[in-house]
C-alpha cells in the first residue's frame, strides 16, 4: 500500500483577534503524492497562506492533522521533519537577510542540519549556486547587489540546501517581472524533475497554474471548494467560485504567451541536452 | 569604509563634529605629551601660582591650589571618555540582549522584560543615579555602575522596537523554517540589521554619558579629587564667579565641545545610515 507524501486531514485554524474569532481554515483535506505539483489558488484571505504555514510548522493547526510519510507532524518538529519541507517566499528581497553574505545565507541550512563536513560546506554552497544558475563567486556578494530574480534563485538554492522532499512555493514569482518569472518557473520545473521534488504552489496567477501544476485546489473562505487535475479544472470548472476565478483571469494574455514560449524553449533545450 | 567617509563629509557640521571629537580624543590619548604639566593631574600644590588668570604659561589659568587648568581639563577628558566607553560597553550589550529577547521570544517574555525596562525609564535618570550613588561610595567604578544602570533600558527599548519590525521580515521566517536556533535568529540574523541604529545611538550617547557623569560629579557624587573631572571642576569654580571666571568657563566649554562634537557626528550618522527612530 502506498502512503501519500503529505496527508492533510480535516485541517482547521482559528485565530483569536481581540475578542472575536476568525476561522482562517476550516476542514481542508488533501493528499499530496511524491513528485506532484499541487497548486493552491484562491483570493487574498482565502486561507492559502495559513495552510502553507501549517504545512511548514510555523504554527500548529487548531484541529486536524498533517502527516508526513505516514508520521503525524506534532507541534514541535524534529530536525529531520523540518529538513524535509522547505519554503520559497514571495518577496525575494525580504527573504534574504540584507546584512549577511549570500554564502552565509546558503550555509545556514547545511550548518543547522549538519550536512557534509565543515570544510566541504563552502564547496557545497558553490554547487548550490550552480544548480540555480548563478556563478560560484556570488557566495561572497551582498544581497543588495543582486536583482529580484537572482535573489529568488538564492532563495531556491537555500530551500534545496537541506535536500528536502517537498517545497512550499508561496507566490514565488509574483514579485518578479514576466521574463524573469518564466526563467524561474523553468528552473523550478527542472529541479522538480531532477530531484523528484513535491511542490505546493501557492498562487493567484492562473497562468502560472496552467503551466506548472498537476492538480489544483481551490480555497474559498478557508474551505476547499474544488480539487481536480489542472486539465479538468480549466475545461470543466464545477464550482461557481472556480468559474468566476477562471473567468476573472485573462484568458491568454500577451504575458502568458511570452511565458509559454519561454517555457517551451526551456523544455526544448532540456530535451536537446 | 566608504560609509565612514560618507558620514564624515555628510554636511559641513559633521566635518566640524569630527574635528571636535578628533581634538578631544586625540588630546586625551596624547595627554602625557601635549600637556605642559602632566604631574598636575594629581595632588600637586603650588601656592605661589594659585588662582591665576590665563597667561602664556597657563593658557587656561590655574586652579585654587596652583595647578594648570589646561592640563587638568585634558586629563579630565581622558577619564570622561573612559567612563563613557565603559558605560556603553556594559549598557549596550545588556540592553540589546534584553531588547532582542523582548522583541522575539513572544508576548510573555516581552511583558516581563519591557515592563521592567519601563520601570527604569520612568525614574528620572539623574534621580536614579543620585540614589544609587547615595547608597554606594562615590568612586569612579560606582559612578560607572550607576550610569550603566540608568542607560541600558534605552537600548532595550530601541532594539525591542527594531526587532518587532525585523521579525516580520522574510529572512526570519526562512531561518525558522530551516530550523535555526532562537539564539542564531536573534544574534546572527536580526542583530546585524539593528547595528546602524545602535551605532548611531551610541555615538550620540557618548556625549550624553559624559554630560550625566559630569552632572553627578558636579553634585559631588562622581569622581573624587584629586582625579581631574570636568563636573567637579565646574562645581569648585562656581563659588568664585565672576572674579575667577576661568575656573568654570574652561571646564564648562570643555564639556560643551565634547557633547556638541558627538552630537554632530551622531546626526550625520543618522542622516547617512537612515536610522531615524
Amino acid at each position: 500500500m502506498t502512503v501519500p507524501l503529505l496527508a492533510i486531514n480535516q485541517l482547521a485554524k482559528m485565530f483569536q483577534l481581540e475578542g472575536y474569532q476568525v476561522h482562517a481554515v476550516r476542514g481542508v483535506t488533501v493528499d499530496l503524492w511524491q513528485g506532484e505539483c499541487l497548486a493552491i489558488v484562491g483570493e487574498s484571505g482565502s486561507g492559502k497562506s495559513t495552510v502553507a504555514n501549517m504545512i511548514l510548522g510555523v504554527y500548529p493547526p487548531t484541529s486536524g492533522q498533517i502527516s508526513f510519510k505516514g508520521q503525524p507532524l506534532g507541534a514541535h518538529r524534529t530536525k529531520s521533519q523540518r529538513r524535509a519541507i522547505q519554503l520559497v517566499q514571495q518577496n525575494p528581497f525580504s527573504s534574504i537577510n540584507p546584512s549577511r553574505r549570500i554564502g552565509a545565507t546558503l550555509k545556514l541550512p547545511l550548518d543547522v542540519h549538519d550536512i557534509g563536513t565543515k570544510g566541504a560546506r563552502m564547496t557545497r554552497v558553490e554547487e548550490l549556486l550552480g544548480e540555480v544558475g548563478l556563478p560560484a563567486d556570488y557566495a561572497t556578494r551582498a544581497p543588495l547587489t543582486l536583482s529580484g530574480g537572482q535573489c529568488q534563485r538564492v532563495a531556491i538554492a537555500r530551500a534545496l540546501a537541506s535536500q528536502p522532499e517537498m517545497i512550499v512555493l508561496d507566490e514565488p514569482t509574483s514579485a518578479l517581472d514576466v521574463l524573469v518569472q518564466a526563467r524561474v518557473l523553468i528552473l523550478l520545473n527542472e529541479l522538480r524533475r531532477k530531484r523528484n521534488l513535491t511542490y505546493v504552489f501557492i498562487t493567484h496567477d492562473l497562468a502560472v497554474v496552467r503551466n506548472m501544476a498537476d492538480r489544483v485546489a481551490v480555497l474559498k473562505d478557508g474551505q476547499l471548494v474544488e480539487l481536480k487535475s489542472t486539465h479538468e479544472i480549466f475545461d470543466n470548472p464545477e464550482h461557481d467560485y472556480t468559474r468566476r476565478l477562471i473567468s476573472a483571469s485573462p484568458v491568454i494574455t500577451e504575458e502568458e504567451r511570452i511565458m509559454r514560449n519561454r517555457l517551451r524553449e526551456g523544455l526544448a533545450m532540456e530535451a536537446v541536452e | 569604509m566608504k560609509r565612514a567617509v560618507r558620514i564624515i563629509f555628510a554636511t559641513p557640521l559633521s566635518v566640524i563634529g569630527v574635528i571636535l571629537i578628533g581634538l578631544v580624543v586625540g588630546s586625551a590619548i596624547l595627554a602625557d605629551f601635549i600637556t605642559p604639566f602632566p604631574s598636575h593631574r594629581g595632588t600637586v600644590v603650588d601656592f605661589d601660582n594659585f588662582n591665576q588668570p590665563p597667561d602664556w604659561t597657563n593658557i587656561m589659568g590655574t586652579d585654587l591650589v596652583g595647578r594648570d587648568l589646561f592640563t587638568r581639563i585634558i586629563y579630565a577628558y581622558r577619564i570622561s571618555l573612559i567612563l563613557g566607553i565603559v558605560v556603553l560597553l556594559l549598557a549596550v550589550p545588556l540592553g540589546v540582549t534584553v531588547g532582542l529577547m523582548a522583541g522575539y521570544l513572544g508576548p510573555r517574555v516581552r511583558f516581563v522584560l519591557m515592563r521592567t525596562t519601563e520601570v527604569f525609564l520612568s525614574i528620572p535618570p539623574l534621580v536614579l543615579a543620585m540614589s544609587i550613588m547615595g547608597v554606594l561610595e562615590p568612586t569612579l567604578i560606582n559612578g560607572m555602575m550607576a550610569v550603566t544602570v540608568m542607560w541600558w533600558p534605552w537600548y532595550s527599548r530601541l532594539v525591542h522596537n527594531l526587532t518587532l519590525a525585523e521579525r516580520e521580515e522574510g529572512y526570519v521566517l526562512a531561518a525558522e523554517v530551516i530550523g535555526a536556533s532562537r539564539f542564531h535568529i536573534m544574534f546572527v540574523e536580526i542583530l546585524p540589521n539593528c547595528f546602524p541604529a545602535i551605532l548611531t545611538k551610541m555615538t550620540l550617547d557618548l556625549g550624553f554619558v559624559i554630560l550625566i557623569a559630569s552632572s553627578l560629579s558636579f553634585l559631588g557624587l562622581g569622581v573624587q579629587p584629586p582625579t581631574p573631572d570636568l563636573g567637579s571642576m565646574v562645581a569648585e569654580g562656581a563659588r568664585y564667579l565672576p572674579d575667577s571666571w576661568w575656573l568654570t568657563v574652561f571646564p564648562g566649554l570643555a564639556i560643551l565641545v565634547a557633547v556638541f562634537g558627538f552630537n554632530l557626528l551622531g546626526d550625520a550618522m543618522r542622516e547617512v545610515l537612515g536610522t531615524h527612530q
